[in-house]
């Protein structure tokens, strides 16, 4: 009747799974800083023009996906208990093709080229159709699921919508496949990516993450049961209103599903920043810093959606969709993201090198806590390099002639930075790690780091 | 009627508070009361510890027939914390609050996840599998 041996709780991936994700995530923000510094005057002209696309890739394949992907790997097996099964082989290739397939998605929309966007696609469509079925069986095979898996299963979901409609919208921009509305496909794969596949994670990591870490009281057991079906449901009766063409009739009714998704998401912001109001840890928290940011800057985007559906902005002022694209993946999901590094990496530093060291009872070695893999003056430091770089990217949606470079140029440093603290945090690791290596019986032992 | 869960899950809030109330005494530089508090968390956590290593751990693990898997688990962590307290009990004992807090983070960190892991897995588990047994013994820790 009950299955001890499915309730592994020790079955962490190894370090260098994770890692690589949350290594090579910073690099392709600083790639997308560089091509806005370079090529940006061309692109700010419109939403629609392939620098803008191509950009935005580079910061949700690049940078969200990167960090998303590497996160469940590393996650599932702590908050569900159940392990993604083959992880270093879903790991490493999932990290590979996702690298690739990022890139040669980014050429394809600065050349145009039909067969690099067919090879983009077939990178993209096998990683994450691998990391689908991966995280999938980890997350189904769960007989009494709880909110987070409940809500983590909807994010796989809408995953996969995003990923179809993204390629069908592909297919259609390089003319091999005769897909009508391509804006429309082009806006509800928008949709799905940021309010289905990084919100829905957002919301059901938050439920389980925010209480236990910042000591706060629970989510309303309402909000955690019918938040995140609510904007599923909203986004799917979106989509089908908007895509079969009996129900187009009027724009009304998709309006009012959009507002649903707004309406669960302003819910979510708002009671996340009342209980982290009501934390009883009291110590300053860089991430805390960074998780405020992106809560703030939600729900100043769904205000901004509010008003632009009350008093519909003139045709010309392309500003408006900008303004929302960089509230939600800049100030929000790059700030809460950014703010996750900063526990888990020194976390998992530290975990993988205590574990090491009671395994060799070498205890003369001390392992460093968490603060000296990532100092707080550090991380303090990068986090006003990304509120300041956000606040020119906005500024630069409605004035690109002042803020744009600027605005690209703090990006950069931010994200370099960023960057910086990680590969100091993975050098204090592989230091301790070496201190940590038995006298050596034979030539095999004192294999480095594996970060 | 008290289950191992919710009596266990209380004692987790218990100790969560004050290690909160700690954490704050010694990030605001009051050594005296922060060490007392630091003391009175260190006790909460290692009665907690007992009970699961004396009381609740032996009565699942002989009635699995094994000591190995969840609770091997959970001891090795435990380990782990009290590990983690040595080094805390040393940073207040020459007032280091920059370790002090670097070491309450860390803790945090794998306390947190391991109550997570014995509030929806284990203590739900040993409910199920000790039935009366375990309905006592849960009527005793919360009387403690």
């Amino acid at each position: 009747m009950i299955n001890t041996v499915s309730l592994s709780l020790d079955q962490a991936p190894p370090i260098s799974i994770p890692f690589r994700f949350f290594l090579t995530a910073p690099l392709f923000a600083i790639g997308a800083g560089l091509e806005l510094l370079i090529l940006g005057d061309e692109m700010i002209a419109t939403r629609w023009s392939p620098l803008t696309l191509g950009l935005t890739h580079l910061l949700t394949l690049g940078v969200l996906g990167m960090v998303m992907c590497g996160a469940l790997l590393q996650m599932l097996p702590v908050i569900a208990g159940s392990p993604v099964p083959r992880v270093m082989l879903v790991g490493t290739l999932t990290h590979l093709l996702l690298i690739l397939g990022t890139l040669l998605l980014t050429i394809s929309f600065l050349s145009g080229s039909v067969v690099v966007t067919l090879a983009a696609l077939t990178c993209l469509g096998i990683c994450f159709g691998l990391f689908v079925i991966a995280a999938g069986i980890a997350l189904w095979r769960l007989v009494a699921p709880g909110v987070t898996i409940r809500g983590m299963r909807l994010t796989l979901v809408a995953l996969v919508v995003t990923v179809i409609l993204g390629m069908a919208a592909a297919l259609g921009y390089v003319g091999i496949a005769p897909i009508g509305h391509l804006s429309l496909v082009t806006n509800i794969h928008l949709g799905w990516g940021l309010l289905g596949w990084v919100g829905l994670l957002l919301v059901s990591v938050s439920f389980q993450l925010v209480p236990m870490f910042q000591i706060t009281p629970e989510y309303p057991s309402w909000v955690k049961r019918y938040l995140p079906s609510s904007v599923f449901i909203g986004l799917f009766a979106w989509l089908l209103l908007k895509l079969v063409p009996v129900m187009a009739w009027s724009d009304a009714p998709a309006q009012l599903a959009v507002a649903l998704v707004v309406s669960g998401y302003i819910l979510f912001s708002v009671t996340t920043l009342r209980l982290l109001s009501q934390r009883k840890r009291r110590v300053p928290d860089v991430t805390l810093l960074f998780w405020r940011l992106g809560m703030y800057a939600l729900v100043l985007c769904a205000l901004l959606w509010i008003g632009g559906a009350l008093f519909p902005p003139p045709d010309a002022a392309h500003y408006f969709s900008m303004l929302l694209g960089i509230g939600l993946i800049q100030g929000v999901a790059l700030s809460v993201i950014n703010g996750m590094l900063y526990k888990i990496v020194p976390f998992l530093c530290w975990f993988h090198l205590q574990n090491r060291q009671m395994a060799l009872m070498s205890m003369t070695v001390r392992v460093p806590h968490m603060k000296e893999f990532v100092t707080d003056r550090s991380a303090k430091r990068q986090f006003h390099l990304h509120l300041s770089g956000l606040v020119f990217t906005l500024a630069a949606a409605v004035a690109p002639l002042w803020f744009l470079r600027p605005a690209a140029l703090l990006f950069i440093l931010s994200n370099s930075l960023l960057l910086l603290n990680l590969a100091a945090a993975v050098q204090k690791y592989r230091a301790t790690f070496k201190l940590l290596t038995p006298p050596a019986p034979g030539p095999t032992a004192g294999v480095g780091g594996t970060g | 009627m008290s289950t191992i869960a919710t009596a266990m899950t209380a004692d987790h809030r218990r100790c969560d508070e004050i290690f909160s109330r700690a954490e704050e005494l010694v990030s605001s530089g009051d050594w005296t009361s922060g060490e007392a508090e630091f003391t009175a968390f260190r006790e909460a956590m290692l009665s907690h510890f007992s009970m699961e290593e004396e009381r609740l751990f032996p009565a699942f693990e002989q009635h699995l027939g094994h000591a190995m898997g969840p609770t091997q688990v959970m001891r090795m962590e435990h380990m782990q914390m009290r590990q983690l307290f040595t080094e805390m009990e040393q940073a207040v004992g020459i007032r280091d609050d920059a370790r002090y807090l670097g070491l309450s983070e860390t803790l945090m960190m794998i306390m947190q996840q391991h109550n997570m892991k014995e509030e929806q897995m284990l203590y739900p588990m040993m409910d199920r599998t000790l039935g009366q047994a375990g309905g006592e013994i849960a009527q005793q820790i919360g009387q403690t």
